[in-house]
């Protein structure tokens, strides 16, 4: 008996985050999709009436827009935290004296809520009070600096915002990385007379190439996930210049009353997480069966 | 023998125990008057709830606008226990009916006459298919726009009366290198100036076609095209950094003199006030250019709910709410107008006198209209929509005609 319950336990300790999982995460994956098929207004209905609200969202401008941010934020995002990341580390990675110091000061805007970074981007980007005041203030009274109120240019605003929080963290990703390259190739390169730059480039980086792949999974879901960003930075404008498909989803489901269409965003949105989560398992999966 | 007498004795006494919580009313309110004079407005009732012995539970949800209590009692009537009464406003009531989730408080709204107490119009957004089935507290008029006097008098300019004398007076201003229209560019912003800019250029009969009947042959007329051309000279007459602006600072750089006109819905004169402003002195109030009158009346559905004490609270607070005394003291804690037309006004401002008498000038003239920005003429989807539009067109070159095309476009496909 007590045999058996051994061999059991593991089991028995995961069913019930198992079955959690199962009801709360893959059931109203599909209760989402089932109402993404009806015209719920208010409340939930659960007449199947076809592809309506995918119809609806698809000629819907302010989605193409949203998808667009999405697109233009998530991409930006990722690259420049990813090369701003590995510049910091590289540069701190030369042994200098007050490199602890300097590493929590990079490190710290991680520890802030993303309504915390929008608010003080807010305040530091917005024309009459922040850098443009500032300059011109100076004495430089040609002096423009307006992105945030340029539908055209707001949604970088986000992207300057995003990479702040972040570039601290994944330089510390990649810090991390650079440390654990084994000295002794180093040493023997540095014998060979190779210069530092080129130690980097073809030696350092491309063996931290998993490092990247965790940052770049982080960066993702932190892009993806931006949603309280853009509320406390730009309140998805001027004008809905800055909606990201979170925010129009929000939009639909609590400001709105259409439901229908909300869970219809959502299912797109999901579609979106999986065309860039099915080819990381894929390769894992394989690597692992390899 | 001694005992039955007993067990008789004891069922008779919880029989009246039980009785007599059944005669206390009771009510659950959920309402999202959190902040300062609105809350205190919400006080009032509660006061009064309670002098006439009932228990008001209060569930006060804060946040969104609304947003935060609309997904409360989304999730409340979903499980089946509904709050007693609910701070709710035009078509979202009929559209909670249409839910069969509504009760019917007719037996209070005939023995008070209501139909004979209210506005014609307003009447019609608290009754589902000829029941009454919400009360009505308050006025609030959008079409507003408010002045600084002082730079409206040293840049000699009156009180515009058409969208020509706005757009003159606005030109001086500009060149006197004051900004002309304190605005936030917020959606809701403004769509509030859009409406006010409908309402004048194409009248109550465009407005109502447009805005509560969406016909499209209006929203694709040339007269919704000037719409869009006077919005684009609004755009020219914010200030640079309006973007995100909330309003209420947008009402304080007409106070400061930074700015001369603001157009907003009276809640704006509660921030005058409140700096201590004088309404005719240190500033003015005066409907937007054009007639009609566009309100945003808030009011408090009832929902079905099950038991006497519940149904008793039900009936009282509604008969409270349409109470001479609450009307009154609510409304001066508010800013906006009794939903009543009999109370007396002699302790309400300037402003409010100009609002009640203009409220039943275009009551009798048909040009009593629902604002669209507010929720009171469209559902959420069809006034989303709209808004939508607006906004991109405003903090966009978008031309004039492809707002038009995009606003048809837009409503029929939130259908």
């Amino acid at each position: 008996m007590i045999e058996w319950l051994e061999r059991q336990l593991p089991k028995i300790v995961l069913a019930p985050s198992f079955f959690a999982v199962l009801v709360f995460v893959y059931g109203f994956i599909v209760w989402t999709g089932w109402v993404s098929l009806t015209r719920s207004r208010l409340l939930p209905k659960y007449d199947i009436v076809g592809t309506i609200q995918y119809d609806r969202l698809f000629v819907s401008p302010r989605w193409d827009t949203a998808m667009f941010n999405l697109a233009v934020f998530g991409a930006l995002f990722i690259i420049i935290s990813m090369l701003l990341g590995l510049l910091l580390a590289i540069l701190l990675d030369q042994r200098i004296r007050t490199e602890g110091v300097i590493r929590t000061i990079y490190l710290y805007p991680m520890a802030l809520s993303m309504i915390v970074t929008g608010t003080a981007w807010k305040w530091i980007l917005n024309p009459g009070l922040g850098i443009e005041a500032m300059v011109k203030g100076w004495g430089f009274e040609n002096f423009s600096f307006r992105w945030l109120v340029d539908p055209d240019m707001a949604i970088y605003t986000v992207v300057i915002a995003g990479v702040w929080q972040a570039s601290g963290f994944v330089m510390a990703l990649f810090l991390a990385g650079l440390r654990s390259v084994d000295e002794e190739i180093i040493k023997a390169a540095q014998i060979d007379g190779i210069p530092t730059w080129r130690i980097y480039s073809a030696i350092i980086i491309p063996s931290m190439a998993p490092i990247f792949l965790s940052a770049f999974i982080v960066l993702a879901h932190l892009a993806i996930k931006a949603f309280d960003l853009v509320i406390a930075l730009t309140g998805g404008g001027p004008g809905y210049s800055t909606d990201l498909p979170a925010t129009y989803m929000y939009a639909m489901a609590f400001s709105r009353g259409d439901i229908g269409q909300a869970a219809a965003s959502a299912m797109v949105m999901m579609l979106v997480v999986f065309a860039i989560v099915v080819p990381y398992l894929y390769s894992e999966l394989r690597a692992k069966n390899d | 023998m001694k005992f039955t007498t007993y067990i008789k004795a004891s069922v008779v006494a919880s029989f009246l125990v039980s009785g007599a919580a059944i005669a206390g009313p009771e009510a659950e309110v959920l309402h999202w008057w959190t902040s300062g004079g609105e809350a205190k407005s919400v006080a009032v009732l509660q006061q009064e709830f309670a002098d006439n012995g009932g228990t008001w539970t209060d569930m006060p949800v804060a946040g969104g606008g609304g947003d935060a209590a609309m997904t409360a009692l989304r999730a409340r009537v979903l499980s089946g226990n509904a709050p007693t009464a609910v701070q709710l406003k035009g078509p979202a009531i009929q559209e909670w009916y249409e839910e069969g989730v509504l009760a019917d408080i007719s037996a209070v709204a005939e023995a008070q006459n209501w139909a004979g107490l209210l506005p014609a119009s307003i009447a019609g957004h608290m009754m589902c298919e000829g029941t009454w089935c919400a009360a009505p507290v308050n006025v609030h008029r959008i079409d507003w726009i408010w002045a600084n006097a002082s730079v409206l008098e040293a840049n000699g300019i009156t009180m515009p009366t058409t969208w020509d004398e706005f757009n003159a007076a606005a030109d001086k201003l500009a060149a006197a290198g004051i900004t002309p229209l304190a605005h936030g560019g917020q959606a809701w912003q403004d769509a509030t100036v859009f409406e006010a800019v409908a309402l004048g250029i194409g009248g109550a009969d465009f407005f109502r076609k447009a805005f509560v009947e969406l016909d499209e042959a209006t929203l694709t007329s040339d007269t919704m095209v000037a719409v869009f051309d006077q919005m684009r000279k609004m755009r020219g007459y914010v200030d640079d950094n309006f973007s995100g602006r909330d309003w209420n600072l947008a009402t304080a750089m007409v106070m400061n003199g930074e700015a001369g006109f603001q157009i907003m819905g009276d809640w704006a004169k509660g921030e005058f006030l409140a700096a201590g402003k004088v309404p005719g002195e240190d500033f003015l109030c005066q409907s937007t250019p054009g007639d009609g009158f566009l309100y945003n009346v808030d009011s408090f559905a009832m929902f079905a709910v099950d038991g006497d004490d519940k149904q008793a609270g039900q009936a009282l607070l509604a008969e409270l709410i349409m109470g001479q005394n609450f009307q009154k003291v609510f409304n001066l804690n508010k800013g906006s107008i009794p939903a009543r037309i009999d109370v007396s006004l002699d302790e309400f401002d300037i402003c409010a006198h100009i609002s009640s008498a203009d409220m039943a000038a275009s009551n009798e003239g048909g040009s009593l209209l629902p604002s669209y920005a507010h929720g009171m003429a469209l559902r959420g989807a069809q006034s989303g929509a709209i808004t939508d539009v607006v906004t991109a067109h405003f903090n966009s070159d978008m031309s004039s005609a492809d707002a038009v095309a995009q606003l048809a476009a837009a409503v029929k496909n939130s259908m």
